[in-house]
């Protein structure tokens, strides 16, 4: 008998011979060692996500199998010495217990959850943090107009070289219409393009999302300091008589971009206003249930800026009249307004947020 | 034995306790700081092999399929690369966040490195672990991991100067996080309310009560090992656990040598062949003997106490 071999599956199979044990506590584990392994065969196929092997019979189990597994669990830490099984069994309910109470819902409930009402209601509930987002964003903006219409060499302080091309103090007029007016040659290359600008912008929001960390100190300084680069540009255009024009090309996306950029500038001040004013709670849950609201946030800024990158690789290049680009920009305005003001009102608080 | 118990100490300063809706009485273990930068090595190794396999491939498409080198028409030529750049670009993007955010959420809380290495994350709170918290941790590993690595490469050349150094160093706090919290959590895990736990799977072992030798009668010899109170009293449950740890690996030397100590402690003399049985015997009554008197509350950790 002592020679069967340890992990051998004979013994998994064969049924326990609960007498011949000459431990009390080894007899207390026989005669429930079935159990376990049940739960640990639904736990196992619950982990490698095969949800549909479940009989009935096993999802019905569950529950009890794991209170059963529990008890267990304490009885046997205060009368087995049997380092093994005691493991075992920590780890088997620890398991049980992280898919009992694990997710439910799939990635689509959760879509279908987070666009029907859990974005906008997250969105409305860090309302006092995207106005002061708001205020930064035009704070910079007024702050670059200023400093280059004082001394144009801050232009090229603001605006990195790269953005800028043809697009600097002492362009031409026509050149400047050029950049807002020319369809580039053919159709080709929008589309690669599109992509690297959604992977860029979407690096600058998350920047400012996490930056939020430091009691949202760093995201209010990022987002003046990339307003302050719009405000040269608008400058640079207004003092070609271009700006109109100019407010439109950009609108098409930027309705959408800038609006993104507002959120995920929020969804930082948020955490770190919480940080730094915790109330009552302690600053770590405070921190956590801020952040898992800012998360939420976040996840619609990626779709918003997705949706950004189609329009301005597409619709811009494509649509070269001013009147059209302000419907474009203006109908985008009025969509994401009225779904973070009208969606999911009535809808109750999601659970894992309270 | 001072190694032995600055790592069990070691070990019990990781055990938390967590309190299940049900009212029991859960212990977790903080994973350690090893494990997760392990895991987070693997992870990238993973990753990367992906990115190199998927660029290797996109290449030959270009070159070898397509042949873009040898094309005339260099409208259709670009028109091909651009929709391998954009498959490129979206696959850099997705595998930097996606990765982590899709095993993450799903049943195992963990993605490969981490299983690999047995840990998994879980809601600090004991509740449900939400698909916000998962999203709130990894989008903040970007400044964790990706700026100060950048930032302190820029600052050793100096061109920033102060400033750089400065940066530097806020950027380094975060990545040194982790080292300044007991339950080692990152900023990341911070914001999301999440931690990183061990999350063991074990096989269940084989009972060690049931065999002949156990119940004090060896089958090779037909010798009968039974032992008295004084032998008995010399070990604690300390002993026991590596008696039963030696026993189940089964090593022959180790379970010779192992019986060789046990003889010279307790003035006792096994015959030369049949170690296995009598360490079976003796680990029996120790661990009856120890049980029983746990049941009255006395508890013996080791042969000092």
């Amino acid at each position: 008998m002592a020679l069967i071999p340890r992990f051998g599956r004979k013994t998994v199979e064969s049924p326990p011979d609960i007498a011949a044990a000459a431990l009390r506590s080894d007899r207390f584990r026989l005669e429930r060692e079935g159990d376990w392994k049940r739960l640990e065969t639904i736990v196992s196929r619950m982990e490698s996500g095969r949800l549909r092997k479940l009989s009935d019979d096993d999802v019905i189990a569950l529950p009890a199998l794991y209170r059963t597994a529990a008890s267990s669990l304490a009885v046997a830490r205060e009368t087995t010495l049997d380092a093994a099984t005691l493991a075992y069994l920590e780890g088997l309910v620890q398991r049980a217990w992280f898919q009992v109470y694990g997710p439910r819902t799939s990635f689509l409930g959760w879509l279908r959850r987070f666009l029907g009402g859990g974005w906008s209601a997250s969105v409305r509930a860090i309302g006092p943090d995207i106005l002061i987002a708001l205020a930064a964003m035009i704070a910079g903006t007024i702050v670059g107009w200023l400093l280059v219409s004082s001394d144009v060499q801050w232009y090229h302080a603001l605006v990195p070289g790269e953005y800028g091309g043809e697009r600097a103090p002492g362009a031409s007029v026509e050149a400047l219409r050029g950049t807002l007016f020319d369809k580039p040659e053919g159709a080709s290359g929008l589309s690669a393009f599109a992509a690297y600008l959604f992977s860029n912008n979407a690096q600058v929001s998350i920047l400012a999302f996490s930056l939020g960390f430091a009691f949202g100190v760093p995201s209010i300084l990022l987002l003046i300091h990339n307003m302050a680069l719009l405000g040269a540009m608008l400058w640079l255009y207004h003092d070609a008589g271009l700006l109109v024009d100019f407010i439109a090309w950009l609108s098409v996306h930027g309705t959408t971009e800038l609006f993104a950029i507002l959120l995920a500038g929020g969804a930082g001040i948020h955490i770190g206003r919480s940080m730094a004013f915790p109330g009552n709670r302690s600053i770590l849950s405070a921190a956590a249930e801020s952040g898992r609201r800012a998360a939420q946030v976040m996840s619609g800024v990626i779709i918003m800026l997705m949706i950004a990158a189609v329009l301005e690789g597409f619709a811009r290049q494509l649509v070269t009249d001013t009147g059209s680009r302000f419907i474009i920009g203006g109908f985008m305005l009025a969509v994401w307004l009225a779904y973070f003001l009208l969606v999911g009102r009535r809808l109750p608080p999601a659970r894992g947020e309270s | 034995m001072a190694t032995a118990s600055s790592y069990l100490a070691a070990q019990a300063r990781r055990r938390r306790e967590l309190i299940t809706p049900e009212g029991l009485s859960l212990s977790l273990t903080v994973a350690g700081r090893g494990a997760r930068f392990g895991a987070l090595m693997i992870d990238y190794i993973i990753i990367n092999v992906i990115l190199i396999v998927l660029t290797g491939f996109l290449l030959y498409l270009a070159f070898g399929v397509i042949g873009l080198d040898r094309v005339s028409d260099p409208e259709s030529a670009f028109q091909s690369l651009e929709f391998l750049a954009v498959v490129w670009l979206i696959a850099m993007f997705v595998f930097r966040y996606a990765y982590f955010l899709y095993f993450e959420i799903g049943p195992r809380g963990a993605t490969w490195g981490k299983r690999m290495l047995g840990i998994r994350i879980a809601a600090r709170d004991g509740g449900r672990l939400t698909a916000e918290a998962v999203i709130a941790r990894n989008l903040l590993r970007d400044i964790e991991l990706f700026l100060p690595l950048v930032m302190i490469a820029g600052a050793q050349s100096g061109d920033s100067g102060l400033a750089g150094m400065a940066a530097a160093a806020w950027f380094a706090v975060f990545m040194l996080f982790p080292f300044f919290n007991k339950d080692t959590l990152r900023a990341g895990d911070l914001i999301a309310g999440t931690w990183v736990v061990e999350a063991p799977r074990r096989r269940l072992a084989q009972t060690m009560s049931v065999s002949e030798a156990a119940r004090g009668t060896s089958q090779a010899t037909g010798a009968k090992y039974h032992f008295g109170e004084a032998e008995l009293s010399v070990y604690g449950e300390y002993e026991l656990q590596t008696l039963e740890r030696v026993l189940r690996d089964n090593q022959p030397e180790s379970i010779v040598t192992v019986a060789e100590t046990i003889c010279a402690k307790i003035g006792w003399s096994a015959g030369q062949g049949d170690e296995r049985a009598f360490l079976e015997a003796y680990y029996t009554q120790l661990r009856a003997r120890l049980e029983r008197d746990m049941r009255f509350g006395k508890r013996k950790a080791d042969k000092n106490s």
